[in-house]
């Protein structure tokens, strides 16, 4: 392994503009001439509109236009839209109903977008919608997620009783069957709580249009630019796909929620062209939790059924999940295809059988969020397996084990066929590393001053690499989920690489480049990454779903293999030798049994110099593409295990131990891969006892800014102690399996069934804040009391 | 945040002076309360006057038994004063726990008390330690200058120059931060002094901070954590939102209140 | 409209700005100081944190006319010319960043902690003290690590402390 190769720590390329401040995000971005976009929202969660005055509005200073839905409409500037069909049971097609980027004639959420202004100044912008009339009718909201459904307020016409559909995976017969034969059977109600990502970079947008030659640019904080171009060219309409450049600069994070295409990004760059001036749009941070789509928010009833051994027979889920008020652009996929597949989890099911029913609410839309589906998915089977072994008086380790799949390729009764797998080496790793042996003795320490001390498993699965094209467009997809990469050779031998994934936080201007210095043999330093630019590169699926590694990267690794190929020809010219006696290795080409080599650069050199080519044998330069479509989803799995300290006083839960074992297969660069295990599990943590967005019974977000959202700091979390094991991925050329969610998905259920074994009970929801765990700590005492 | 006109007196006279002049004028100290109201245009002052450049308003100064601390000492000053740590370290400890270290920079202990939030950590201190809130009219016992929720008895033109803290024989403060925003949830002073013992609450009372007597004469018997063994505060009257509802809040006083005696015998 | 004078980065600087200008909306737009974020409405998240006269302050809760004749450090006057300040070259050692937008005040309001309370910070202190600041994507994890060894290293330049970063 070289310093900067493959499996080094190498340091992050990216970061000296980062920490010397010169990172350049969306909102840095000043066009000459730039106005500013501020949005009318919604005070109301369900509404009729009949009217909007922009009269007065109009005239105070400032104002270079202000826009409404029948602007758009006008214009033939179509809604949102939602990229995955889903089928109900009956095979009929989901029941979605319009989503306008400008309100329509309604408004179905606090922060629905009723009205743009454009002024020469945010504070004038502002100014002038206070000055808008709006005449709403305000209707009864619909904010439960369990009993949206039978609400008697229809949010939309298109969804009578508010449901989107009745999905369903699995055998239903063999899992009744099963549980039909079964010796015990666990039941459980669980919430799985809504979040809101907060990224720390608010979404923005800056429109702009250029009129001579009718190309509209538009600057947004994305994870995937190129899919925000094909939605907003081919179904929104706001210009032809070669006439709209879409650039995603450096990005703030994104968790999944700058994947969706938003109205302020669409209004602003079409508004750009009505006012014949540049449009910026920055939220602010009430906007981001008012408007970013949420994630979570499912409401399930599960049950797992064990033989007289503690043998899984099957699993039965039914899950209620919210969507909001609107479909975001991969909400369906969501609560359907990212969730009920994993519900296998790492154990051998014979039979699953799981129901879902989304529901249209009014609240603010719901869609992927670090993980989506699988955290879901997660915490239903491990907290089921928690509980199962409690009740069957087992140790929830050896419980594990006893299930844990052992031979390997899987078919799971739930789509997915598991590829490879160690779990039991990453349990028994996690066991050691958390000093299982001596939780006994920690827990009594614990009694003694008063505390009550837990310790909670997780073992999770997930599938990313998301995906195979073939498969997903099976399942509902609109789009194939590939990956593009271009591979530009200089002169010079340096390389700049385009990449159709996008980094926001991940490091890819380091890993990548890592990858090609590792294959090509030259120093890192003469590597560069280019993406985010619609311009620069051709075509690309984006970065969500911990793929950027296994699909991104071996997009990268196939466009090598074939500059590598042609360096072979160009090498062969030179050396004036067969081009099957050409290796190359170590940076350089050579002829095999003699001396004779050529470097890479110089062969570089020499195939844009191109003199020894002889006419038409061989095209000059060294530029190569490649599209690559992963076979199978990638399976990233391991063990968490949080150990946690309860003061029964207080209500507050201190995290004392977490050890975390993953298998993401190859590693590209350790120190990276950490690091996304450690903001994972935060964001898990945040979830399991701390974040958790509420809507009063109006529809009004009452956790609306971080005075009442409770965003993880620093002294709420312990460090982490991060092992791996490594068992590659079989379906792609690097063997990686990616890493991005792991953490966000393992973390929810180790820390609840920690709580849960530091209670005695089995009486908490998330998130298990101070509160809500000292109500709890009373019950446990009440209880200890009466026995 | 709507437009207004901004004026920087350099004398507290000068500050009352324009104060009564501007109309719809607000005083501006560190604002840490103000410019986030504003910001969210939930304020809309026409003109703001910054005490920031008054040097009469600020300082520290022991004076015989008596710890005397400028309108405009910021959390920081209070909590790295050695007059303060020496005098009353509890004090300085509730200081240093204000909010973040930048809002301490910022933050002055005039403002917290002016604006009397009723999450705000200074109102206990000035209720528990019997202080005097000094203006430049008047001087007002904290009972009589705390009068509800984010209001005082303070007049128009009337400015907050300086809080005079007796010196406690023993002091102490704790207190259980909402987990979202970091403000008191729940803050306890007590506060002993000759034979008087103050138990101060902030964070929890529907109408700002006030004092438990039961814990007072609990503790005025003896002075140990012991003593509030059982106690416990009434929900009534006590504040209720999504973090805390009144029975956990009042309960958290009990704890709270022992966990600041124990802070203030050192144990 | 107002002319307000300050020091930033060193260098003396003057700009029209209405009363209602915040410091950081100077610093980002007038003088193009992109490198200090907006991440909330509440004083919270602390991406916006500059130093005003050698203490850590959030830019987002200052007006800038209030700053007239003060001295201002961004993270773009951190540095010494091309050498990093130790404890920008400890964040990239540690991987103590991963987006990027909060660790302008991150690494502020590291400079600040290791002049108020020393060079040698153990794990407690650094998280007890990063609570004006919140960051979504680290877990904290490296950002501990790397202010433990930032401070150390600011400790072994000899840096005085207080007036390390001005």
């Amino acid at each position: 392994m070289s310093a900067t190769g493959i499996g080094a720590a190498v340091r992050r390329k990216e970061d000296h503009r980062f920490i010397t401040g010169q990172g350049r995000y969306t909102d840095d971005v000043n066009r000459p001439g730039q106005a500013h976009a501020y949005f009318l929202r919604s005070p109301h969660a369900h509404a009729t509109i009949s009217g909007i005055d922009t009269g007065a509005a109009a005239s105070m200073p400032g104002v270079l236009g202000i826009f409404t839905g029948a602007d758009l409409a006008a214009d033939k500037i179509g809604g949102l839209i939602c990229g995955w069909m889903i089928h109900n049971k009956d095979g009929s097609p989901m029941r979605a109903g319009a989503h306008p980027a400008l309100a329509q004639g309604k408004v179905r959420y606090v922060g629905d977008h009723v009205a743009v202004v454009v002024a020469e100044t945010l504070a004038q912008a502002k100014d002038a919608a206070e000055a808008i009339v709006v005449d709403y009718q305000e209707l009864p909201a619909v904010v439960d997620t369990a009993t949206a459904a039978g609400a008697g307020t229809v949010i939309h016409d298109e969804a009578p009783d508010n449901t989107v559909f009745n999905w369903h995976l699995g055998d239903k017969a063999a899992t009744d069957k099963a549980f039909a034969g079964a010796a015990h059977v666990t039941r459980l109600d669980l919430v799985n709580n809504r979040l809101v990502p907060n990224a720390m970079e608010p979404r923005a947008a800056v429109g702009d249009y250029d009129a001579g030659d009718g190309v509209f640019t538009l600057f947004t904080t994305s994870q995937n630019p190129h899919v925000a171009r094909l939605v907003l060219s081919a179904f929104i309409g706001i210009a032809p796909e070669n006439k709209l450049r879409v650039i995603a600069p450096d990005v703030g994070g994104g968790f999944g929620s700058k994947i969706f295409i938003y109205a302020e990004e669409t209004v602003c760059v079409w508004a750009a062209k009505k006012v014949g001036r540049p449009v910026k749009w920055t939220a602010d941070r009430t906007e981001a939790f008012l408007s970013d789509a949420h994630g979570r928010d499912h409401v399930t009833h599960a049950e797992l059924a064990t033989d007289g051994d503690g043998r899984i027979l099957g699993l039965k889920v039914h899950t209620k999940a919210n969507l909001g008020a609107y479909l975001s652009t991969f909400s369906s996929s969501v609560p359907t295809y990212l969730y009920a597949p994993l519900l296998s989890g790492q154990y051998n099911i014979p039979a699953i059988y799981c129901e879902v029913d989304a529901v249209y609410t009014n609240t603010a839309p719901v869609d992927a969020y670090r993980g989506a589906g699988r955290p879901e998915a997660t915490f239903v089977i491990e907290r089921l397996m928690e509980v199962t072994a409690r009740q069957l008086g087992k140790d929830p380790a050896k419980f594990r084990m006893q299930n844990y799949i052992r031979s390997f390729p899987h078919q799971t009764p739930v789509i997915m066929m598991y590829d490879a797998g160690n779990y039991g080496a990453s349990m028994k790793k996690a066991l050691e590393m958390i000093d299982y042996k001596g939780f006994g003795k920690r827990k009594r320490d614990s009694a003694r001053s008063g505390k009550l001390r837990g310790i909670g498993f997780s073992s999770y699965i997930e599938a990313c690499g998301i995906a195979p094209s073939a498969a997903v467009g099976s399942l509902g997809a609109g789009v194939g989920l590939w990956e593009s990469a271009e591979v530009r050779v200089n002169p010079v031998g340096t390389v700049e690489v385009l990449t159709g994934s996008h980094s926001h936080g991940q490091g890819h201007e380091t890993t990548f480049a890592q990858l090609v210095s590792d294959r090509l043999g030259i120093p890192i330093d003469n590597v560069s990454i280019i993406h985010g630019d619609t311009d620069k590169v051709q075509m690309g699926m984006g970065t969500y779903g911990s793929r950027s590694g296994a699909v991104g990267m071996s997009a990268i690794f196939k466009a090598i293999d074939k500059v590598i190929a042609k360096g072979k020809k160009v090498a062969a010219h030179v050396l004036e030798a067969d081009e099957a006696d050409i290796d190359f290795a170590d940076g350089h080409f050579s002829v095999k049994g003699t001396d004779r080599k050529l470097d890479f650069g110089s062969c570089a050199l020499q195939a844009y110099v191109a003199h020894k080519f002889n006419g038409q044998e061989l095209e000059p330069g060294l530029k190569e593409g490649a599209f690559y479509d992963p076979t199978n989803f990638t399976f990233p799995a391991g063990v968490h295990i949080c150990e946690l300290e309860i003061d029964p006083q207080t209500g507050v839960t201190r995290i004392e131990r977490w050890a975390a074992v993953d298998d993401f297969g190859n590693i590209i660069n350790p120190m990276i891969v950490e690091g996304q295990v450690h903001g994972g599990i935060a964001q898990g943590v945040g979830q399991a006892l701390l974040e958790g967005a509420r809507y009063d019974a109006e529809g009004q977000l009452v956790t609306a800014s971080f005075m009442d959202y409770c965003m993880p700091r620093a002294d709420d979390l312990p460090s982490f102690d991060v092992g791996m094991t490594v068992t590659p991925c079989p379906s792609n050329p690097l063997g990686i399996k990616g890493c991005g969610e792991a953490g966000a998905i393992a973390s929810p259920p180790a820390v609840i069934n920690a709580i849960t074994d530091a209670l005695g009970h089995e009486d908490i929801a998330m998130p298990a804040t101070p509160q809500a765990v000292w109500r709890a700590a009373q019950k446990s005492i009440s209880r200890l009391a009466a026995e | 945040m709507y437009a207004f006109t901004y004026h920087k007196p350099t004398s507290a006279r000068q500050a009352a002076t324009l104060l009564l002049k501007k109309e719809d004028s607000k005083l501006i100290a560190g604002g840490h309360t103000l410019l986030p109201t504003m910001k969210q245009r939930l304020a809309a002052p026409s003109a703001l006057i910054d005490l920031g450049a008054c040097p009469d308003l600020k300082g520290i100064v022991r004076k015989g038994r008596n710890v005397v601390i400028g309108a405009m000492t910021t959390h920081a000053e209070v909590a790295a004063s050695p007059e303060v740590q020496e005098a009353i370290p509890a004090l300085a400890y509730l200081a240093g726990h204000i909010g973040d270290p930048h809002v301490r920079h910022r933050g002055t202990i005039g403002g917290s008390v002016a604006n009397n939030d009723p999450a705000a950590d200074y109102p206990s201190a000035l209720l528990a330690l019997g202080a005097t809130v000094v203006t430049n009219k008047r001087k007002l016992l904290a009972e009589e200058f705390f009068t509800g929720l984010y209001e005082t008895a303070l007049e128009e033109g009337e400015i907050v120059t300086r809080v005079s803290f007796p010196v406690a024989s023993r002091a102490g403060y704790a207190k259980f931060r909402n987990p979202a925003s970091r403000y008191a949830m729940v803050g306890v002073f007590v506060a002993k002094r000759g034979g008087e013992v103050r138990v101060a609450v902030t964070g929890a009372g529907e109408g700002g901070v006030f004092r438990w007597p039961e814990a007072e004469a609990a503790l005025k018997m003896r002075f140990a954590p012991k003593s509030l063994e059982g106690l416990k505060h009434t929900a009534e009257g006590i504040n209720g939102d999504m973090h805390a509802d009144p029975e956990y809040r009042a309960h958290l006083i009990g704890v709270m209140a022992k966990q600041a005696v124990a802070q203030a015998i050192g144990k | 409209m107002a002319t307000v004078s300050m020091t930033v980065n060193g260098k003396p600087v003057t700009g029209n700005v209405e009363p209602r200008t915040l410091l950081v909306q100077f610093l980002r737009e007038n003088l193009r100081l992109t490198g200090t974020h907006v991440g909330c409405d509440t004083s919270q998240c602390g991406a916006c944190v500059v130093h005003v006269d050698g203490k850590a302050v959030k830019s987002c809760t200052t007006l800038a006319i209030a700053c007239e004749g003060m001295a201002v450090t961004t993270i773009e006057g951190l540095a010494a010319g091309d050498t990093l300040h130790p404890m920008q070259e400890a964040f990239r050692e540690h991987h103590g960043l991963q987006c990027g937008y909060c660790t302008p005040g991150m690494i502020m309001a590291a400079v600040d902690m290791v002049n108020r309370r020393g060079h040698v910070l153990d794990e407690k202190t650094i998280r007890e003290d990063l609570d004006g600041n919140i960051c979504r994507c680290t877990g904290y994890h490296n950002i501990v690590k790397a202010i433990a060894a930032g401070a150390e290293a600011m400790g072994k330049t000899g840096m005085p402390v207080r007036q390390a970063a001005e």
